[in-house]
């Protein structure tokens, strides 16, 4: 205990929260994992940085990291964002623990928006970023009555949004944030990952843990535990996909970002996982380079 | 009061015992007591504020009972106590075999959604997960009741009441139920648009064969749908019977009051 606060910025216990609130996620956290996708209350701390920036996943990191754990942030797939970078550096400063943008390397990865291209292993844990836990709320309002709908798995009006999405669009449109059965039981909200990513949540190894802060709630998916997302038999469950490798390291298999190179409608895509991109680069991987970036040019009409 | 036996209510559908309701010192419905056979439309009328609303909602489990017994004669299985059943096990039957109607269409229906999904919901709580069975199904609803089905992806606020009633009872009996409990189904509407609506309930009942309790303070309504009627005043029934014997020749007093203050135009 004393070892662990020397190590930590002066005047701060160990990873910024004080022991009785780790304490008190860590117990949420085990009955979160005890219960696949089922989202366990919380006293949420206020922390230094605004709601919608984090807090719920920073609150989870901040109570299961420890001083020989090593860390990677990701926002939207970069490690290089401000979000990534400050909350690496706030864990780095207030709990000294070793930080990594590789995803191999890591024990715990603090992510927004993406789970790593390279597939996550046992031992490793993801901690996920939730502005909205409810997969529910955008269609009924009360609280009151989605808990009931979750207890009795009354969840036909989940399946009311996808069928209005085909209804519009021809097809599910869902592209986000895309709502998944967990273990057979829970219908939960992903947090805002791109559907893309749904299969890599299915049976991972991996600890995957859930955090949303303003709405003081957090879920588990323990690993090896099944993660279905949710579609009609006519309709099935299918992931984006772009028709282009990566303009940087032509891989044709990883999420692609749109980049505007100029403004007469230059487009590029290149992966949106920065660490699986510079890896593939480094084993000398290369796409249809940055030369050609103007291929996806709007033609003048 | 006791529940009858299994062999007493062999026939009746749904049987009520001694229903009581008390909100704190007020009393919402006292003693109600009622069979209801297969194919059967039971009106209930009385004045606002008798426990007409109080009583059905008891029936549907929106609000908890003081006491009493409604005893339902299930599809398949045994004979259930609505009120003390596991409340999952009530979900699930209301949403199988029971329709309910709203007065206000509003209540029933999601206005954020299309009327396909409306009529699709209650199908897919069930387990539907084949999209164009469940857009089929929507679209055979909306004609049986008589909405054009290019509305079908439209969205009820773009209906008129009428149309949106419509909806809503396309919706209650998308999943073919046994029961249908109506609550002022005409309660709202224009004369012409209520006397189609009616025309629609009573084809649809003799259609499916549905067993029906109808709330309305309506004597006409009653008149054209319902084959037996119960009089309730201050939340006790005081007259019940055949509803051309209750409205032709009253014998309570206040049913008498009630028959003769209806004007004739």
């Amino acid at each position: 205990m004393t070892a662990i606060t020397a190590s930590a910025a002066a005047g701060y216990t160990f990873a910024y929260l004080d022991e009785q609130t780790k304490r008190m996620i860590r117990r949420a956290l085990l009955k979160a994992i005890a219960v696949p996708g089922y989202q366990v209350p919380f006293a949420s701390r206020e922390m230094p940085l605004p709601y919608g920036w984090g807090t719920g996943g920073i609150q989870v990191t901040a109570s299961i990291v420890g001083p020989d754990d090593r860390l990677k942030v990701i926002d939207q797939g970069a490690d290089d964002t401000t979000n990534a970078v400050s909350i690496r550096r706030f864990f780095a400063r207030t709990a000294a623990v070793e930080t990594t943008t590789e995803t191999a390397e890591a024990t715990i990865i603090q992510t927004r928006h993406r789970i790593p291209e390279t597939p996550l292993k046992d031992g490793q844990i993801m901690v996920y970023q939730v502005p909205m836990p409810e997969p529910l709320r955008r269609l009924e309002a009360r609280e009151t009555e989605t808990r009931r709908m979750h207890a009795h798995a009354d969840y036909g009006l989940m399946h009311v949004k996808l069928y209005e999405d085909i209804t519009r669009h021809g097809r599910i449109a869902t592209s986000y944030d895309y709502p998944v059965m967990v273990h057979g039981r829970y219908v939960m909200a992903p947090s805002p990952i791109p559907k893309f990513d749904n299969p890599k949540l299915d049976n991972s190894p991996a600890l995957q843990l859930f955090g949303a802060g303003r709405e003081q709630r957090v879920y588990a998916v323990p690993p090896f535990t099944s993660v279905r997302s949710l579609d009609f038999e006519d309709y099935p469950f299918e992931v984006q996909s772009w028709g282009r490798p990566c303009a940087l390291c032509g891989d044709t298999g990883s999420y692609l970002d749109e980049i505007v190179t100029d403004d007469r409608g230059g487009r590029m895509f290149a992966c949106s996982d920065t660490d699986h991109c510079a890896e593939r680069r480094a084993a000398g991987c290369r796409g249809p380079s940055e030369g050609q970036a103007a291929v996806g040019q709007r033609s003048t009409r | 009061m006791t529940l009858p036996t299994d062999a007493e209510i062999d026939p009746a559908l749904l049987s009520v015992r001694g229903l009581t309701k008390h909100f704190g010192a007020q009393i919402g419905c006292q003693e109600v007591s009622f069979d209801l056979w297969p194919g059967e439309v039971m009106g209930i009328v009385g004045e606002s504020g008798s426990g007409k609303t109080t009583l059905l909602r008891c029936l549907a489990g929106v609000v908890e009972a003081t006491s009493g017994g409604v005893r339902y004669r299930q599809r398949s299985g045994p004979p259930a106590d609505l009120l003390t059943m596991p409340e999952p096990a009530r979900r699930r039957l209301l949403r199988t075999e029971w329709g309910v109607v709203h007065q206000d269409p509003r209540d029933g229906l999601h206005m954020g959604v299309s009327a396909g999904a409306n009529v699709a919901e209650p199908l897919m709580a069930l387990g539907g997960r084949h999209y164009g069975n469940l857009r089929g199904a929507a679209r055979d609803w909306l004609e049986r009741v008589e909405i054009d089905v290019d509305r079908l992806d439209d969205r009820p606020t773009a209906f008129s009441g009428g149309m949106r009633q419509r909806l809503q009872i396309a919706r209650s009996l998308v999943t073919h139920p046994r029961v249908v409990l109506m609550d002022e189904p005409t309660g709202g509407l224009d004369v012409s648009v209520q006397a189609r609506l009616l025309d629609l309930l009573r084809q649809l009942v003799a259609d499916l064969d549905l067993a029906a309790v109808i709330v309305t303070h309506d004597l006409a309504v009653v008149r054209l749908l319902a084959d037996r009627l119960m009089v309730m005043r201050q939340g006790r029934v005081v007259e019940a019977g055949i509803t051309d014997r209750v409205l032709d020749d009253p014998h309570d007093a206040y049913s008498q009051l009630l028959v003769s203050s209806v004007l004739q135009v």
